[in-house]
């Protein structure tokens, strides 16, 4: 069965696509970015927890695979569409109103830097109800509670459904606050993406 | 208007850049607003303030302002942050700084003094510890203290060793301090040629001149414009063919200064001034 209507329309309606994900989420991340058109219409940031100096292996090799534009987000580079980002290990990434990024050295939130949290909470501030954000699998809960914010500013928010995540303690962390409108399978988010 | 606690408005951000810079002469407004407002909501969490109770004590408290300068930046520094950018520094700054006799570097927005004693660890390793002098300025009186004391946890120092690795220094980080108990006093071979000041990038001017000027992970903060100026200063402040390193994520991007500086090395933003 595929995705329903409403959540097919909200998904068409949304610009800035926001995924975060942290441990058993890698795998899910490359099928998404390899998968993913040229052009798709939205901008798209990756918030993935990693340590800190090995940053250039992952950017690589996502870069390396992408069909879509990739760019390691650099201090306030502006949101284009069709423009995959990813936010920079060691740094959180912030969205500011004028339409570009800025980065915090800051104490890292949840133990990680970047943190999803940061991020989605100010992608909820700036563009409301524009967003839609899918928290992945991970072993800590970073991500909930932006996720929440983003649902309250009319975001569609969607969480990889905890038995299906290598790593279910992220999204569940999200689903247990509410923050999420959908618990989707690796295999629903998919379907959703390239619909 | 939000009343959930913690919570400020865009335009509440706005009238306490105003009251700060009207009752105690710092002007914020430059200031990246997101990364502000997060600093702020995070003041008033910590201390269980409303927005009008932090308006209170803004106005009417001086000595809260110390504390609050303290909790607006973002002191996180980090020994040999990105390590890449010492080896850099060492294969293609440090030849042209050994030709000269006297090396004078400057490291600006320099917190808790890490980034400072990281370039003295390197310059002495480089054979320049004795003729070098690395000014460290920054806006907090506060973190200075800590700097000047050259004392870390040694739990900090052990968590920069993975960085020190690799930067390929020889030895460990721990060969450049004195540890008792559970601190880490930096050498004092290494401290000697240090000096740190207070200096606000917005308001204060040219103050010496300079071979070097490290500035990394402070520009991020800073809208544009307010770069740009703070560029004019560091270009007035080098010396000719002196060079200018800013953070990993921090590139030069107004047209007008990139014709005054060279890129020497593009990942790790180090730029060399050009003309005079």
């Amino acid at each position: 069965m595929g995705p329903d209507k409403k959540l097919l329309e909200r998904w068409h309606a949304a610009q800035i696509v926001l995924l975060g994900g942290s441990a058993g989420s890698f795998k899910i991340l490359f099928r998404i970015i390899k998968d993913l058109p040229e052009k798709l219409g939205k901008t798209v940031i990756l918030i993935i927890h990693r340590k800190k100096n090995f940053f250039s292996e992952i950017e690589k090799l996502f870069a390396e695979n992408s069909r879509m534009y990739m760019r390691e987000i650099e201090d306030k580079d502006i949101l284009k569409t069709d423009t995959m980002y990813i936010a920079p290990a060691n740094y959180h990434t912030l969205i500011e109103r004028g339409g570009y990024f800025s980065l915090d050295v800051s104490e890292p939130v949840w133990y990680s830097k970047p943190s999803i949290d940061v991020t989605f909470e100010s992608a909820a501030e700036v563009y409301g109800d524009r967003c839609m954000a899918i928290l992945l699998s991970g072993a800590n809960q970073d991500g909930a509670e932006g996720l929440l914010k983003l649902k309250k500013s009319g975001s569609l928010t969607i969480a990889q459904e905890p038995g299906d995540a290598e790593m279910a303690e992220m999204p569940k962390a999200a689903i247990n606050l509410g923050a999420a409108d959908y618990i989707l399978t690796q295999d629903e988010i998919f379907k959703l993406l390239l619909s | 208007m939000d009343t959930e606690q913690g919570i400020i408005s865009h335009a509440q951000v706005h009238e306490l850049i105003d009251i700060v810079k009207k009752v105690h002469g710092f002007d914020f407004s430059g200031y990246t607003k997101a990364s502000l407002k997060r600093r702020l909501t995070r003041i008033m969490l910590l201390n269980k303030f409303e927005f009008y109770d932090l308006k209170h004590v803004l106005i009417n408290d001086a000595d809260f302002f110390q504390n609050f300068l303290e909790e607006i930046t973002v002191n996180v520094t980090e020994m040999f942050r990105d390590p890449s950018f010492y080896r850099a520094v060492n294969s293609q700054v440090v030849p042209y700084l050994s030709t000269y006799q006297h090396v004078k570097i400057w490291s600006a927005g320099c917190s808790t003094g890490e980034e400072v004693y990281s370039m003295a660890i390197l310059l002495n390793e480089a054979g320049l510890g004795k003729k070098s002098f690395i000014y460290g300025t920054d806006i907090n009186t506060e973190v200075l203290k800590e700097a000047r004391k050259g004392i870390y946890s040694l739990r900090n120092i052990k968590s920069y060793a993975e960085n020190y690795q690799y930067t390929d220094l020889k030895g460990s980080i721990t060969d450049h301090f004195t540890i008792l108990y559970d601190a880490a006093s930096i050498h004092n071979e290494l401290k000697q040629n240090t000096l740190f000041s207070v200096h606000n990038l917005i308001s204060d001017t040219v103050f010496n001149e300079f071979q070097m000027i490290s500035c990394r992970n402070v520009f991020i903060y800073f809208e544009t414009y307010l770069q740009e100026r703070i560029l004019d200063l560091f270009y007035k402040s080098l010396c000719p063919l002196g060079y200018l390193c800013l953070g990993s994520k921090e590139t030069i991007r107004s047209d007008s200064f990139k014709s005054k500086f060279k890129v020497i090395n593009q990942k790790e933003n180090i730029y060399q001034k050009v003309g005079t």
